[in-house]
């Protein structure tokens, strides 16, 4: 063996992995535990529905309409007697579903086409581009309305409404860091020992692109809830029987005069809290990842 | 004659995620009147720390948690802040390593330079203009006027290396610190560079303390050495004794671990990494590293004079 | 055979201008360049910044389409390879970079780094390629057990010996190095020097040592070439480039290195100005303005004469 082998195992301590790292300094803040911390029990009591939940949310139960919470319906119930636990917990699955749905739909349509974009220039970029300035050209509530009208209320309509109007976001992301990441060193050293360029770019590049994509992704979460919610109180979106946030706003809208609070306010606070907390978990994720985890 | 500058035990911390780095432990040196003294060390070695040390310009997570710097009998390490502004800029001025990236993008460089006069009331704001120009022709830039009005960007490194250079000495300084002027720079415009501090620091008679990692650039530039390691001071002597009896092992290691451009002798790199600055070695921070180890070197090493002006931190000096 | 043959290689860049119809201006950073670099040997490109070698470097590699001139690797012509030919043929002529923490992906850990140009141009594969890795690992004196790191876990020697690996790991003809020791401190600098002595001396590589650092390069090449503006000026035997340097420009520059040594006066050549841009050169010998030396028939082109065997210069009054 080599008598230069003065570099060895001890040389550098193993520092602590980057998944720890960021775990460490995550965990610090507290806003960003709290907003976990909803996050986390919206997540896990919507998979649980079924199971912890005694009511079935389309249940209708006539001698029980218009019941203020109290100790047999936590949160009352509405003007079939639906248990509104229940049915704020149901919309929480879709509503969640719908979210994660668009947003992974987005992210990849939007990085595949800013990372061929930023690596390729020319006129592949510009063409791309180009494609991509005429979805942003629309305000992106209008776009998503347009296009649930035009494809119909389904579940999956509107996953795709939204989407469409999110690849702007990621693909410019993307497209920028793709921009900065080629001229790196190691995008050249890719060349050199002789990948394919596909490779280069989905396999090297693209994964290194995604810090600020992540930080975006949780934002744009909380943003196509809102959509959801929105485009279902004006009935473009869910239709009931499904529950929905927004559809049970909007259900609740027209009991603020006669004083059933109930119906409104709780699933009111569910989008709040929840896409509050989106919002606070990415910009505690952008804190933590941005300036200090460069290059990891 | 007391010396201008004088540095005793300074020890500076910084609290990191990973627990407190010790990045200077114990650092003592000297710079008399008008001397150009050479503080060298790898990265890592603390020379910039305390460089920036001297001028109070350390912020969190760095804190200085012991030691001394007497400026001129003023001890700098007690001094308030409005007392160091007048000192900084004016009777102690720092070139840095990236002159780029030191000078304002967005102002034109004659402006910066003129600001600094009327600051510290070196000129009256009626001349200063014409001091600038006077100074950027002092400082070797051709058709300074045109010069004055450019910016940082529109200026070569070297170039930007002067400007950075005539701002120190604007104010006559009585010490310049100089930390890695000249890395990055092409060799021929870095010789330039250290021909020019050397000139000016003679005429005007400042004291300059340059921070390198090459000793090469030490060994024409400077009357004195101070070498320093894993953030402690270990040796201390005349540029020409440091070179022809280097006494502290990690000196004679390093001049062995340089190849040479004159006679391709043997090149023999240092033994071992350098510590941890999160756990490091008690006593001699070289001490795990060198051949002349012995138990006492894990204890605090005394400083042992060699004659009148080479002084080193070593145990085993004896035995050579 | 000659492991790298450059031929009259040119690389200019041309400045897009704001007014469409005026003929835009070109940075001629490398214009006309022809060296060779024999089996085994080892060729030190010296410059300062801006005089083109990266650019060099780039070309010789097809990271960048050279405007004209040919690479020869093996005999074999780089430059007129269709896409995939070049691709495989990259086997044999690989790159060490400057910044070791940069050309490391930062998602891979050193096996994976280590591992993809086997992967990409040997049968190897299973348990026969991780071991395969693992020699290479020890090779650069990196160990086996380094292997599951990921270059935020490693120091900076450690990083570039990743880099070091990687490049030698399919056994090239040939590998340029690219300063590759410029941003390592002093005391791993010796270290991976002589690294890079021991592997050339037990592979048989051929080298490519870009760099500004005449000391490394006095150590580490035999023979070596001087650019300045996109040409070369002088090229020589190391020994006896250093001794006997002919060129105003190498003269200057051997003159201003930094010896580590008090009473060595070494006699400056000095150089006025500064170097100038590659967009306007200057016609006939490019070190016009600022050579001290300089007469009239400088004015005149000035072609690369042999004043000794395998010493070339590039200037009228030599």
């Amino acid at each position: 063996m080599s008598t230069l082998a003065y570099a060895s195992a001890d040389e550098a301590p193993a520092r602590r992995s980057a998944a720890a790292l960021l775990w460490r300094r995550l965990s610090r803040n507290v806003m960003s535990l709290a907003a976990l911390g909803v996050l986390a029990a919206v997540a896990l009591t919507a998979l649980a529905a079924p199971v912890i939940l005694p009511y079935d949310p389309d249940a209708p139960d006539a001698e029980r309409t218009l019941e203020a919470p109290g100790r047999r319906h936590w949160l009352g119930t509405d003007l079939y007697g639906r248990d509104q636990l229940t049915r704020i917990v149901y919309a929480g699955r879709v509503d969640l579903l719908v979210a994660v749905e668009a947003t992974a739909i987005a992210l990849s349509l939007g990085a595949a086409l800013g990372a061929v974009a930023g690596y390729r220039g020319g006129w592949i970029d510009q063409v791309l581009m180009r494609i991509i300035d005429t979805i942003q050209a629309f305000p992106s509530f209008i776009l998503a309305m347009g296009i649930a009208a035009a494809l119909g209320n389904s579940v999956t309509n509107i996953v795709i409404a939204i989407a469409i109007t999110h690849v702007p976001i990621y693909g410019r992301l993307i497209r920028g860091e793709m921009l900065r990441i080629r001229e790196t060193e190691y995008a050249e050293a890719a060349r050199t020992v002789g990948n394919r360029r596909r490779r280069i770019i989905f396999y090297h590049l693209l994964p290194n692109c995604f810090p600020p994509v992540v930080v975006q992704a949780t934002l744009a979460m909380g943003f196509a809830i809102l959509t959801v919610a929105a485009l279902s109180y004006i009935g473009l979106g869910i239709r009931p029987p499904t529950s929905e946030w927004g559809a049970m706003t909007a259900e609740g809208a027209s009991y603020i005069v006669s004083g059933e609070w109930w119906i409104f306010v709780f699933p009111g606070l569910a989008i709040m809290a929840t896409v509050l907390s989106f919002n606070l978990l990415g910009d505690a994720l952008r804190d933590v990842l941005d300036p200090r985890m460069k290059g990891v | 004659m007391t010396d201008l500058l004088t540095i005793r035990n300074l020890a500076v911390h910084f609290d990191t995620d990973e627990g407190v780095v010790q990045a200077v432990d114990g650092a003592s040196l000297q710079v008399g009147r008008g001397e150009v003294v050479g503080l060298v060390g790898e990265s890592g070695s603390g020379k910039s720390v305390t460089a920036l040390a001297i001028l109070r310009l350390l912020r969190p997570p760095a804190r200085v948690v012991g030691g001394r710097i007497d400026f001129d009998g003023r001890n700098l390490l007690a001094c308030s802040e409005e007392e160091m502004r007048a000192v900084r800029g004016a009777q102690i001025s720092m070139v840095f390593q990236s002159p780029r990236t030191s000078l304002n993008p967005v102002l034109p460089v004659g402006r910066q330079i003129e600001r600094l006069l009327v600051q510290h009331g070196t000129s009256p704001p009626g001349q200063a203009r014409a001091r600038v120009v006077e100074m950027l022709r002092e400082v070797g830039i051709g058709e300074p006027e045109r010069r004055a009005g450019q910016y940082a960007h529109q200026l070569s490194g070297g170039m930007c290396q002067r400007v950075m250079i005539a701002m120190a000495l604007a104010t006559n300084p009585r010490l310049l610190i100089a930390d890695e002027p000249t890395t990055g720079l092409d060799v021929s415009i870095a010789a330039q560079i250290l021909d020019l501090l050397g000139d000016l620091g003679r005429r005007t008679g400042a004291a300059i303390l340059l921070i390198t990692h090459d000793l090469g650039v030490v060994a024409r530039r400077c009357d004195r050495v101070v070498v320093m390691h894993a953030g402690q001071t270990v040796e201390w002597a005349p540029v020409r004794a440091l070179f022809h009896t280097p006494a502290h092992p990690y000196t004679r290691a390093l001049l062995r671990s340089i190849p040479r451009v004159a006679g391709a002798g043997e090149m023999e790199p240092i033994p071992g990494w350098v510590p941890s600055l999160l756990a490091p070695p008690p006593g001699c921070r070289f001490a795990p590293r060198c051949a002349l180890v012995r138990p006492e070197c894990r204890t605090p090493v005394p400083v042992r004079a060699l004659d009148a002006d080479h002084r080193v931190a070593c145990f085993a000096v004896e035995t050579f | 055979m000659d492991a790298l043959v450059v031929d009259d290689l040119q690389m200019h860049f041309p400045l897009r201008s704001i007014i469409p119809w005026r003929v835009p201006r070109v940075v001629r950073a490398v214009d006309g360049v022809s060296l060779r670099v024999a089996a085994g040997e080892t060729l030190g490109l010296v410059g300062e910044s801006g005089c083109g070698k990266s650019t060099l470097a780039r070309c010789v590699l097809r990271l960048i389409e050279p405007t004209r001139g040919r690479v020869l690797l093996d005999e074999e012509d780089l430059t007129a390879l269709p896409e995939e030919a070049l691709r495989r043929r990259r086997r044999d002529i690989q790159m060490v970079f400057q910044d070791p923490t940069a050309s490391l992906n930062p998602r891979l850990s050193v096996a994976a780094t280590v591992d993809e140009p086997l992967a990409l141009h040997t049968p190897l594969a299973g348990a026969a390629r991780r071991e395969r890795v693992d020699e290479v690992l020890e090779e650069v004196g990196l160990g086996a057990g380094l292997r599951d790191r990921y270059p935020h876990q490693l120091s900076g020697g450690q990083r570039q010996r990743v880099n070091i690996a990687r490049a030698i790991a399919t056994h090239p003809r040939l590998v340029v190095l690219d300063e590759p020791t410029s941003a390592l401190d002093v005391s791993l600098r010796a270290r991976v020097i002589l690294l890079l002595a021991e592997l050339k001396r037990r592979m048989g590589m051929a080298y490519l040592f870009i760099s500004h650092d005449l000391s490394t390069v006095r150590y580490l090449c035999d023979r070596v070439a001087v650019m300045y503006l996109g040409v070369l000026v002088e090229e020589a035997p190391a020994a006896e480039l250093f001794d006997h340097p002919a060129h105003p420009y190498t003269r200057a520059l051997l003159s201003c290195i930094p010896v580590p040594d008090p009473d060595v006066a070494p006699e400056r050549l000095r150089l006025s100005g500064e170097v100038p841009s590659p967009i306007d050169i200057p016609g006939g010998c490019r070190l016009r303005g600022r050579c001290p030396l300089a007469q009239p028939v400088c004015a005149e082109p000035v072609p690369l004469r042999e004043i000794a065997p395998g010493h070339t210069v590039a200037c009228h009054l030599v």
